[in-house]
């Protein structure tokens, strides 16, 4: 069961530039590996992140077999209003998790 | 002629098919590996005929890696992230990778700030490039070489 870990700060000023930290466990399994006995492992990556602040979409990524194992995303945005900032990840087999966190805006 | 083939003729001849056999499979064994060729496809596939200025992007990666496996990158852009003036993506590709595309974040004047940060595989000591495409049309690239020991994609299962 994957599992997010989310580091945003709980309240910030208007117009403040916020840092937000995302990991989740996933293996990014990149298609590439082989077993020992020669069977190639099937590729099992996230292949799209996205945050949205109420709504509106702020930050996106598409991530490609070379993100390492239980991907970490870094970025900034800008604290505009108070309300949630989600966050949506999806992937190869149906891989689809989304987390959201309430922000306060002073 | 001489019927019996002596002991060093017979290494020798020996010697010499067995290195054409493995020269033969050196050259058959494609490794799945991008070349800069392919990096500069991909670089191409993201830019268009648009020209690439070398500067403002700031690619930051450890100079010697030990494991390749998990290797953190910062990108940052010199940019007032305005309206008018935004960073609108930012790409990351390697030279040695199995494939040369590594992530493309999407930024705009909400992001305030153009810095990103993940981690990432090498499979090789190499080049690794970032390019980044303004508001404005154009796109600026900069690159990290990195010594990586232990690499990330060969190990089995």
């Amino acid at each position: 069961m994957a599992s997010a870990l989310i580091n945003v700060p709980a309240r910030a000023r208007r117009g403040e530039i916020i840092e937000v930290k995302t990991l989740i466990s996933h293996p990014m399994e990149t298609g590439y590996r082989r077993t020992q006995l020669g069977a190639v492992i099937p590729r099992d990556i996230i292949r799209l992140f996205v945050c949205t602040y109420n709504g509106t979409e702020v930050f996106r990524a598409e991530l490609h077999p070379a993100i390492a194992a239980n991907p970490f995303v870094m970025f900034s945005t800008v604290a505009t209003e108070s309300g949630t900032i989600a966050f949506h990840w999806t992937g190869d087999n149906g891989f689809s998790v989304a987390e959201s966190v309430a922000i306060t805006v002073e | 002629m001489k019927r019996h083939t002596s002991r060093r003729h017979f290494l020798l001849t020996a010697g010499g098919g067995a290195a054409g056999i493995g020269l033969a499979s050196v050259l058959q064994v494609k490794p799945a590996r991008a070349t800069p060729a392919a990096m500069q496809e991909a670089i191409r596939k993201v830019v268009g005929p648009a020209r690439v200025n070398t500067g403002k992007v700031k690619l930051e990666l450890p100079p010697l890696v030990e494991n390749g496996n998990t290797v953190p990158l910062t990108v940052s852009v010199e940019s007032p992230m305005t309206q008018a003036d935004h960073v609108r993506a930012i790409h990351v590709f390697t030279e040695k990778n199995p494939q040369p595309d590594v992530v493309s974040f999407r930024l705009g004047p909400r992001s305030g700030r153009a810095s990103v940060a993940t981690r990432i595989r090498l499979a090789d000591t190499q080049t690794v490039v970032a390019i980044c495409a303004l508001s404005d049309g154009s796109f600026w690239s900069g690159s990290a070489d990195v010594v990586v020991t232990l690499a990330a994609c060969l190990e089995d299962g």
